[in-house]
């Protein structure tokens, strides 16, 4: 049974359609990149799945709960971590994650252990007595996380956790992602490729409201690669002219030389392994580099989405 | 579910965003100057230079119950302006920061969101209008007479029923609103229609403005009533509040 399902789900503001007969679906334990440009759908889904918001039409069950039948027996089996957590300023960490732990009904020591692990794992057992109003973004970040874990949820669903952050910020949280593998579903809403790519078992791509296509990263990357090959060369002539002899060769599509590096685009990729070494060999070029070139996210994503929308 | 946790969290947000400590020392300063205003106008007009003693002599010599008057002045003014100001703004800025959206998350009922802090500014208002009242009981007993315990309860009673009212109104306009702009639009429009329609001659009977002439005609020993206005009242408390719970449950936050 998947931890998230979502059928046909659709959500109008007027006649703007934020999602337009989205689906979705996510198995136990994955954390599943969810990736779209910026205005694709992506908090609108968050939010119906988390309950803040209602859709037009469709189904939505999350952890076994339907949203919108059973809406109030969700907040038990979800964590959420906003775009931007908003907290209560004069609150401290200490006082706010014991107060969430008093709303999911914790025992007093229950409350005294969890909130100690959770300001351990997010780094602010020194900060855990100041005030939330002075803190950084990034803090603010974290001590989100921190809260949106407080009762152990089955299904975490974090909305670009990382997109505002400096470098170190962002390795802080995709950490952290990191660290809740196998403990909790996480669903992670991002424009970042980078992000998705480090953390991601499963990618959804969204384009406006609808789903484009949601499978495990590797079998993305894969059904998307285009076979590819890179030589690098100090003999740039040499290479030009090896460049040439290669457009003639049936299982190769295209050649371009940029910089001392070949690249050669080929139709059959088991050809061009077990060829193009030798040939080089054969053409008289001393190689500095020669690799198969695996593509990215952002390559799919280029493909899926078109470039015009890429933040 | 949760409500009491919700509540204590809200009365803990009154103490330190001084919130409690405002509502408390404005209606005490007001609770306590009431009876030194009602005696000591008189002795402060003698002090201005160049008015003829007849004028003076025109003064009655002030009575307790100048003393109340002067305190439900004060209480009709300031207390109602205190009630829609500190209300006003508990939903709509919880909803533009993003700690509604933060919270209903969570275990909180939307209605348990909204009733705590319905409770919460309550018990605050309940606590200060009960120092001033001891404040303006206190005074008055020094300075005139003291006033009968069981009236001057009921009358401060009824004094906080209609702070309730306008409370409860300005927290329904809180909740209808999207910006903290159109809750204060919201907050003066119910003051203006509650204190218009209460203006006028015989409808006004039924409304909570009512209240305040009951509670002073009990203080002087009257034996005047208006429960219809106090029927009136909690049902206005009432229907803002189980509106405002209707609208914030189906609402996007």
């Amino acid at each position: 049974m998947s931890s998230v399902h979502v059928e046909d789900l659709t959500k109008h503001y007027g006649a703007v359609h934020a999602l337009d007969g989205l689906n979705l679906d996510v198995a136990p334990g994955t954390v599943y990149g969810f990736l779209g440009p910026n205005g694709a759908g992506k908090t609108t889904t968050l939010r119906i799945l988390t309950g803040l918001a209602r859709p037009t039409s469709g189904r939505a069950q999350v952890a076994g709960v339907d949203v919108l039948k059973d809406g109030h027996a969700l907040p038990r089996h979800i964590g959420h971590l906003p775009e931007e957590p908003a907290f209560y300023t004069w609150m401290t960490p200490l006082e706010f994650l014991d107060y969430l732990g008093r709303l999911y009904g914790l025992s007093a020591d229950g409350r005294r252990t969890r909130t100690r692990e959770l300001l351990a794992l997010v780094r602010m057992e020194e900060v855990s007595k100041r005030r939330i109003g002075g803190f950084s973004r990034g803090m603010r970040q974290r001590l989100g996380v921190a809260a949106a874990l407080i009762h152990h949820p089955e299904v975490l669903f974090l909305d670009e956790p990382a997109s505002a952050l400096d470098p170190a910020g962002r390795k802080e949280v995709l950490d952290l992602i990191e660290h809740l593998r196998g403990q909790a579903t996480v669903v992670m809403s991002t424009h970042i490729l980078a992000d998705v790519e480090r953390v991601c078992d499963v990618v959804g791509i969204i384009a406006r409201g609808k789903m484009l296509v949601q499978s495990p990263r590797e079998e993305l990357l894969e059904r998307y690669a285009v076979p590819a090959f890179e030589v690098d060369a100090d003999d740039r002539a040499a290479l030009a002219r090896w460049g040439e002899d290669l457009r003639r060769v049936p299982w190769v599509t295209a050649v371009t030389a940029q910089n001392g590096t070949l690249r050669i685009i080929v139709k059959e990729r088991q050809a061009a392994k077990v060829a193009l070494l030798s040939m080089a060999v054969g053409a008289g070029l001393v190689l500095n580099r020669y690799q198969e070139i695996r593509p990215s996210l952002e390559d799919v994503f280029l493909q899926l989405v078109g470039s015009e929308s890429v933040s | 579910m949760n409500f009491f946790t919700v509540f204590r969290k809200e009365m803990l947000e009154q103490w330190r965003t001084s919130r409690f400590l405002i509502v408390a020392a404005v209606l005490v300063a007001f609770g306590m100057s009431s009876p030194l205003l009602a005696k000591f106008t008189p002795e402060m007009l003698k002090l201005i230079p160049n008015v003829p003693p007849e004028i003076f002599a025109a003064f009655p010599t002030p009575t307790v119950a100048d003393a109340i008057g002067q305190y439900i002045k004060n209480m009709s003014q300031f207390g109602i302006l205190l009630a829609l100001l500190m209300t006003m703004g508990v939903v709509v800025q919880e909803k533009e920061r993003g700690t509604a959206a933060f919270f209903l998350t969570r275990p909180v009922s939307r209605e348990t969101f909204l009733l705590a802090k319905f409770a919460s500014m309550a018990l605050t208002f309940i606590a200060s209008l009960s120092l001033a009242a001891l404040g303006c009981w206190y005074y008055t007993y020094v300075f005139f007479e003291p006033l009968p315990w069981g009236p001057f309860l009921i009358m401060n009673g009824l004094m906080l029923v209609i702070f309730l009212v306008y409370m409860a109104l300005s927290l329904l306009g809180s909740t209808l609103a999207r910006s903290n702009g159109i809750a204060v639009g919201f907050a003066f429009l119910f003051l203006i229609i509650i204190g218009g329609i209460g203006a006028l001659p015989s409808i006004g009977d039924y409304f909570p403005g009512r209240l305040f002439g009951w509670g002073a005609n009990l203080v002087m020993g009257g034996t005047d009533s208006a429960w219809p206005a106090l029927g009136v009242s909690l049902g206005i408390i009432a229907a803002a509040l189980t509106v405002a719970c209707l609208v914030f449950r189906r609402q996007e936050v």
